[in-house]
């Protein structure tokens, strides 16, 4: 069975027990893995650029909240339904990203992170500028009764679910094909030597531009996601945390992996979740966990897993 | 038939000329060594062919076109291959992943034939980093090799090479000749003479004399720059 085909199996069956899981989980888990799996989509997006493609960016959280804002500001005063704020959230995600990126790629390494941190403070102090209709860090509540497609009542807790499971599908099964083809191996020669990659005639510059639209583009489609089914939109969802949040996750779950993100965020949620219910202290539990996680599998998770059984 | 054509090619580093003004006309077919003292400004020459070093002044021309305004890649789109002084292979992917990326194919039967011409075929699933540095060296040769391409730029490829792992570079390169012109720059002279139809010798980034082997050999010039006299 050729490495192509393990992986597909593997991730279809991946859909397919988070399906089941939508009617067999009690209800308070059922909440926790349909935010996961919109989380778990973002953390995808950033795996694109920084598992795949070797950029490390720490300014997500304004692709995420391009999409947020870009789906919440359409349906509150554009009074547009669902799907076309959704389509409004994924242009303003892919025309930020596009900017962002023809600036930035000017830059490398240290000098990129900097300057992506700096766009995001810059996007984050935008959405404060403009409070009278983002209602800056206190936020805004998009009506129960706007969030329907077609009948559907994306309030309700399975049909949540399944909404959230359909943006994750989407965003695993998009970006596996995009690594089983060839785009996907130039993104890791990219990412493992540049100059080699350009010496073989491949042009950097364009496949480091379409990686960040792609991982931007994602990206917002998880904001848009987050808005639409837990109904709030906020300002923190901008702040430098929410950009630090997917590289914890990815790290945890395992860069350059396809299901790594899921599983990091899926560590983490319930780590905080966990070691809350234990102490107030709980990121003192949460830290020493990451910082053990980080010593003892640098790979992360399921980095770990395929280096010791499956290679 | 001339294949690369570079006229008045200088490259200036802050006060220093490391390339001044080099006209140089290679024929379709031919391997030529370029040989020289080091800092004669060989690789920055090369780097400038290649599209690797922007040339301060002076044109580079391929098959009939001038491509001195176009950057790396698309020269190598055009048809050449390089490689580099100090080995730049994927270390962390595996000889098949590394052949599949210069032949941009995932045929698994055109990487191991590939592979197979300098012995490293049952060597294809290893991770490229582990491979001793003579291997990766061929490796490299065989990437560029690999991509057929009508000029091929060598930076020193026997460096680090065994005294056995030069005969077979020798027999690859000599397969080649003919269909391929070969640009090599070269310092094992034995390598060169057993190669080269002409020799170009570069010094203080100015060519000194270009001719064939035995010319070089018995050229007066050549001798006092760079061969010695023993």
């Amino acid at each position: 069975m050729s490495i192509g085909t393990r992986s597909t199996i593997l991730h279809l069956g991946l859909i397919a027990l988070l399906f089941v899981l939508a009617f067999v989980l009690p209800s308070y888990h059922q909440g926790n893995l349909a935010r996961i799996m919109v989380l778990a989509t973002y953390a995808i997006g950033y795996n694109v650029l920084f598992g795949y493609t070797g950029l490390l960016s720490l300014g997500h959280a304004m692709f995420f909240g391009a999409g947020m804002y870009g789906l919440g500001l359409a349906m509150q005063y554009g009074g547009l339904g669902v799907i076309p704020a959704f389509a409004v959230a994924l242009i303003c995600a892919a025309v930020l990203s596009a900017v962002v990126a023809l600036l930035a790629l000017r830059t490398i390494g240290v000098a990129f992170m900097i300057v992506t941190l700096m766009f995001a403070q810059a996007g984050y102090l935008t959405v404060l500028y403009f409070g009278a209709w983002t209602r800056g860090d206190e936020g805004f509540v998009i009506a129960q009764s706007a969030r329907q497609i077609a009948g559907l009542d994306l309030t309700a807790p399975t049909t949540r679910y399944l909404a959230a499971l359909l943006l994750f599908s989407a965003a695993l099964l998009i970006t596996a094909r995009m690594m089983q083809v060839s785009f996907g191996s130039v993104l890791i020669g990219v990412r493992e030597n540049e100059e080699r990659t350009r010496m073989l005639g491949y042009d950097v510059f364009r496949h480091k531009l379409a990686a960040v639209i792609i991982s931007g583009t994602i990206s917002g489609a998880a904001g848009a996601g987050y808005a639409v089914l837990f109904g709030y939109v906020g300002a923190t969802f901008t702040s430098v945390q929410y950009s630090i949040f997917p590289l914890l996750w990815v790290l945890l779950g395992g860069a350059g992996t396809t299901i790594g993100p899921l599983v990091g965020t899926l560590f983490m949620f319930y780590l905080i979740d966990y070691s809350s219910g234990l102490t107030n202290a709980y990121m003192l539990i949460a830290g020493v966990v990451l910082v053990l996680l980080t010593l003892f599998a640098r790979a992360g998770l399921v980095g770990e897993i395929r280096k010791r059984w499956v290679a | 038939m001339i294949l690369l054509e570079t006229k008045g090619l200088t490259r200036v580093y802050g006060g220093l000329t490391a390339v001044d003004g080099v006209d140089f006309a290679l024929p379709k077919g031919e391997v030529h060594a370029l040989i020289g003292p080091n800092g004669a400004g060989k690789s920055t020459f090369v780097g400038m062919i290649s599209g690797r070093i922007p040339a301060s002044s002076g044109e580079v021309w391929f098959d009939g076109q001038n491509v001195t305004a176009l950057p790396a890649h698309a020269r190598i789109r055009r048809g050449m291959a390089y490689t580099f002084q100090i080995t730049a292979v994927y270390a962390r992917l595996s000889l098949a992943d590394n052949l599949a990326l210069a032949l941009r194919s995932r045929d698994r039967g055109a990487a191991l034939a590939a592979l197979d011409r300098v012995g490293l075929a049952d060597r294809a699933d290893q991770m490229t980093g582990d491979l001793a540095y003579g291997h990766q060296r061929l490796l490299e040769i065989v990437m560029g090799v690999a991509q057929k391409p009508r000029l091929l730029i060598l930076d020193e490829p026997t460096q680090g090479l065994a005294e056995s792992e030069i005969e077979g570079f020798n027999a690859l390169i000599r397969e080649l000749a003919g269909e391929t012109t070969i640009l090599l720059i070269e310092h094992n002279m034995n390598v060169v003479m057993a190669l080269a139809d002409r020799i170009t010798v570069l010094d203080m980034g100015s060519i000194l004399a270009s001719g064939t082997p035995a010319e070089i050999h018995a050229n007066r010039a050549v001798q006092d720059a760079y061969l010695g006299t023993g």
